[in-house]
């Protein structure tokens, strides 16, 4: 699950990491207000949608007025902000941070996020901040420094003042950087996150002599699915506008469904084998038109959910149903399929491909039931006739 | 002769009591050596009743040194899941397999670190297999797990897979063509796991009666090139290989939690072809699995 920045802040502010000062607002006026109340002579107006790349798309504005603010932000509420993330349609934007500016000498990069390989926590810092990672990471590898947690132990002292130093924090400041990179790591695995990022984290100029100050200037998190019934705090954040409509309907059905861009739609059992199917259809010559996993238990109600979902995209001419009959038994899949097809009124070419336990007698029902459903005893005959059926 | 399961093996149910666990068991039992197998469930609130008949302990240790099990399966759900694993190997059993599904990252790394630790301090290692995976079956002698029995025969092929109809799949196919199987083995969709393809591929390497073997991978995570690069220099038997995932996008979770493309090393193009270079027969047609393995043998 993702949140926005200002939420992603108000977490790492919990957990000691410096942010700027700034308030949430829905609308135009709101934004206004709140840069009056901030004070200063300069604002951030920023676009709060959960995809990266909001600077690059406009959807990141600095103000030195009041007046600009109130344009800014009026330009920006409301827009749909296209990102390198959002794809072309672009993301609505529906909600705005006003912040104060920050004066930015150097900006880093500092990120938390689960190693499978070692099995621990890794977190990552880099002197390229403000840029993106992946970029640094394929271009300038030995940019990126690395420590690896074990969460027995905990981000030590010496492990954070070791990624501070080597990226090049001046020494009056490491004391506030490695406050921030141990609140990054805290706020990490109390929240039970898949991913903490923060780009930039950025050092300020010092004032009257003072070391410059360590700020998070962004917050990007992602949570995991798996922990969120012992977060409520995080459940809140959840903001449905940024969610695929399909996906939540899909959910509530327990389903896992992810739309795609072709025209085939496939329902199967298990995620492997779903994306085995949807690698089959364009192995074949067609694409698929989403990723449909119906889990282990599909009963009737949630084959029929299942085809509804599908059918909602327009770009779906034709649907591809791949089950193999564990515990599930094939016959109660041709039940389920039946039902669908009448309940849906499907219109457009089906092909049906199970195995399993009660192979032959779901073959049986499908086949009696006299409605046009092709069959097929392969996945990749499946295919096949999945992609003539719609050509 | 298989890999880590055969005829001899005793298992202790952790979760026997749920409904779950309750619809496994019965169905692992009636699975070949099954009823012989299974020989104890674990329940501190139902200790000293029974269930199928299989008597019900306080906890795994007791379970253990009742019964002389040293392999437990594990069907407790997820928020007690990696506390159920801990219980199985400080009670030193050989093999823990965790079917739950859904279990918290978090969790799952706090316990392999302390499970790593164990073995650092000189204690018994014991080895996991998942979460989140369908089980282990070494056909007509024993099935650990929710797979669905009947399409297994015994034979000479191993499979080692992260999917469970997937799994499935390449079985229904080998045996489809007359090839059975040694031991089918499901690693689990999570993305911080026990054992891992370099590890059954060691083993299905060692195993005198396992001539080949069907490796299918996923998109996400580093496992499958590693194991093709161990492969490469040490496995001498012949390898099908394929990854699932060819059309998933970056950045969406395919519905397991580790299938999740993030660098761009993980993706299935990347993972295929650094199979490919280390050796192994590679398809795009996950239909011909079973098919091209026997060009092989």
């Amino acid at each position: 699950m993702k949140i926005h920045e200002y939420q992603g802040k108000e977490l790492l502010k919990k957990f000691g990491v410096v942010v700027p000062r700034g308030v949430f607002c829905n609308t135009v006026d709101d934004a206004v207000k709140a840069a009056a109340s901030l004070g200063g002579k300069v604002w951030v107006v920023k676009a709060q949608i959960h995809a990266g790349g909001r600077g690059k798309g406009g959807g990141v504005k600095v103000a030195k007025s009041p007046e600009e603010v109130r344009s800014y932000a009026s330009q920006i509420l409301g827009m749909q902000l296209v990102t390198h993330q959002t794809g072309p349609e672009g993301q609505k934007v529906r909600r705005l941070l006003i912040e104060e500016g920050a004066d930015i000498k150097k900006e880093y990069y500092v990120a938390a996020l689960t190693d499978r390989a070692t099995q621990k926590v890794a977190m990552m810092a880099s002197s390229e901040g403000g840029m993106d990672i992946e970029e640094v990471a394929h271009s300038t590898p030995e940019k990126i420094l690395k420590v690896f947690i074990d969460p027995a132990e905990g981000l030590t002292d010496a492990q954070a003042s070791e990624l501070a130093s080597g990226i090049g924090v001046p020494a009056a400041s490491l004391p506030q950087a490695v406050a921030a990179l141990k609140g990054l790591y805290a706020c990490y695995m109390e929240t039970d996150a898949s991913l903490a990022e923060i780009n930039p984290l950025i050092l300020e100029g010092g004032v009257d002599g003072k070391p410059g100050n360590i700020k998070a200037l962004d917050a990007k998190f992602n949570f995991d699915a798996n922990a969120l019934y012992r977060h409520p705090e995080i459940v809140a954040y959840r903001d449905l506008d940024e969610e695929d409509a399909d996906e939540i309907e899909a959910s509530k059905f327990d389903l896992a469904y992810i739309a795609l861009d072709g025209n085939i739609g496939c329902l199967v059992n298990g995620a492997g084998l779903a994306m085995a199917t949807m690698d089959t259809i364009k192995l074949f010559g067609a694409e698929p038109a989403n990723f449909l996993d119906v889990g282990g238990g599909a009963t009737t109600e949630k084959v029929t959910e299942a085809f509804k979902i599908m059918l909602r995209n327009p770009k779906v001419k034709g649907i591809l149903v791949n089950i193999f009959g564990g515990i599930m038994k094939c016959d109660t899949i041709a039940n389920g399929v039946i039902a669908a097809v009448r309940e849906t009124h499907l219109s457009v070419p089906l092909v049906v491909r199970m195995k399993g336990t009660n192979e032959e007698l779901g073959k049986k029902i499908l086949k009696d039931s006299g409605l046009p459903i092709i069959t097929a005893d392969t996945m990749a005959e499946a295919a096949t006739k999945i992609v003539a059926a719609v050509k | 002769m298989s890999i880590l399961i055969n005829k001899n093996t005793r298992v202790i149910t952790q979760g026997i009591t749920g409904k779950t666990g309750q619809f496994h068991t019965e169905k692992c039992q009636e699975y070949a050596n099954g009823k012989a197998c299974f020989v104890a469930g674990v329940n501190p609130k139902k200790a000293g009743e029974s269930i199928f008949d299989i008597p019900i302990y306080a906890s795994v240790k007791d379970a253990a040194a009742q019964t002389g099990a040293t392999v437990s399966v594990i069907y407790v759900p997820p928020p007690g899941a990696a506390a159920a694993i801990w219980e199985a190997v400080e009670a030193d059993l050989d093999l823990v397999i965790c079917i739950t599904e859904g279990i918290p990252v978090r969790d799952m790394l706090e316990l392999r670190n302390r499970m790593k630790k164990k073995v650092a301090a000189g204690g018994k290692e014991t080895l996991l297999l998942g979460p989140n995976c369908p089980g282990l079956i070494t056909p007509d002698e024993i099935k650990i797990g929710i797979m669905p029995g009947h399409i297994h025969r015994k034979g000479r092929i191993g499979v080692v897979s992260r999917s469970g109809t997937l799994t499935y799949e390449a079985v229904a196919q080998l045996t489809e063509i007359g090839l059975g199987q040694s031991t089918a083995v499901g690693i689990g969709g999570d993305p911080i796991n026990g054992l891992k393809h370099i590890d059954v591929m060691r083993l299905f390497n060692d195993d005198p009666d396992t001539d080949a073997v069907i490796m299918i991978g996923e998109i996400g995570g580093p496992d499958e090139a590693e194991a093709a690069v161990w492969c490469k220099d040490h496995m001498h038997k012949p390898i099908v290989g394929f990854i699932a995932g060819v059309t998933a996008p970056a950045g969406k979770r395919m519905g397991h939690a580790g299938a999740l493309i993030s660098g761009g090393a993980d993706t299935a193009d990347a993972k295929l072809a650094i199979m490919e270079e280390c050796g192994f027969t590679v398809t795009r047609n996950p239909s011909e699995m079973a098919k091209l393995l026997k060009g092989l043998l």
